[in-house]
């Protein structure tokens, strides 16, 4: 980052090519929405891009980035919470429609064992709404926790709380994913 | 330990990001309680469940369209930078600067003008304050005595 604040366009590029991936997947989870959250990883980049200048290295770059994108993705749902798209009856069967994948279903070209496929896609939607139903603040804690890695420390600053709040807001949210999963998490081998 | 207290321990514990004294703690706890170690268990199970979720990779057109955005952001420059393509400009508006101050510093100070028709009023001033029939003027009415009058109306 310190490269790209002295003007190292190519620097910025790496910056991208390194972050897109998590960055794409965190808002992904966070809005539910393949377009929308490649739109908001753009904005955060672009945010990035205008705030090279003024960058201060007193915290990690990943702290800063997903702090960013957390902002974005808590504004935009909080916009986009009256103004849900209703989704078509007639828009064609896609393999799974919250996955953001547009292609249609070819289940069994591409899995011999129909029935099982159809299992492990019922349990990711079970687990994707279960995440889904957790409040905004809880998601995000999960999702920079599990899905990104990031220390409590880090994650308390993203969300501009205490370390030991966080703890909190983390059991809270596994303690309710324990219980929306129930019958998944009887079948998990102990 | 009591079992409140490992609330804020057991995804720590799950994680692996306990300190070692906090760790031995908790382990100690948890041969007790069998309360607690079925929820770190199901804990596990949680984490477990959460790796199941597929990875999407960002569309071909992402870096293109984040380059884009960039290339169309609009150049900042300090105002220093105002002068840095054109020395001649600034060379110009310097001298233009430094004319106007040293020309300037050949005028006389001045003193408040006062007009040429203003001069014989200030010099019959005592003749007009003492002028009788202007003693016999209406007093100006005064703006609370005005709204007295248009109240009592």
């Amino acid at each position: 980052m310190l490269d790209v604040k002295a003007g190292d366009e190519q620097s910025f590029a790496l910056l991208l090519q390194r972050y897109r991936t998590p960055l794409v997947n965190f808002l992904y989870r966070m809005v539910r929405g393949r377009e929308q959250a490649e739109d908001l990883a753009q904005e955060v980049f672009l945010r990035v891009y205008r705030a090279r200048k003024d960058y201060v290295p007193s915290a990690k770059f990943t702290t800063w980035l997903f702090r960013i994108a957390t902002n974005l993705a808590l504004n935009s749902m909080r916009d986009n919470r009256y103004q849900r798209m209703e989704i078509s009856i007639d828009a064609p069967v896609t393999t799974d429609a919250e996955d953001g994948d547009e292609r249609t279903l070819d289940v069994a070209e591409k899995h011999p064992n129909i029935e099982q496929h159809l299992i492990e896609e019922a349990q990711r939607k079970m687990i994707r709404h279960a995440i889904d139903k957790l409040p905004e603040k809880q998601r995000a804690a999960v999702l920079l926790h599990k899905y990104q890695e990031l220390d409590y420390n880090e994650i308390a600053k993203i969300l501009d709380c205490s370390e030991s709040a966080l703890k909190s807001l983390l059991f809270r949210a596994y303690e309710t994913l324990r219980v929306e999963l129930a019958p998944l998490v009887a079948q998990q081998p102990r | 330990m009591s079992c409140n207290r490992m609330e804020n321990r057991i995804l720590p514990y799950v994680d692996g990001r306990l300190k070692e004294s906090e760790r031995r703690e908790v382990e100690t706890h948890l041969e007790s309680c069998a309360a607690c170690r079925l929820r770190v268990n199901e804990f596990r199970a949680v984490t477990g469940l959460l790796d199941e979720l597929p990875v999407i990779e960002p569309s071909a057109a992402f870096d293109m369209r984040v380059h884009a955005r960039v290339a169309a952001e609009p150049v900042k420059r300090s105002w220093l930078g105002w002068f840095a393509p054109s020395p001649r400009v600034a060379f110009a508006a310097s001298l233009l600067v430094a004319a106007t101050i040293w020309l300037g510093s050949f005028s006389a100070p001045t003193q408040p003008a006062i007009a040429q028709e203003d001069i014989p009023v200030l010099e019959n001033y005592d003749v007009l304050s003492n002028f009788e029939p202007l003693t016999e003027l209406p007093q100006p009415v005064q703006a609370d005595e005005a709204d007295q009058q248009n109240q009592q109306m």
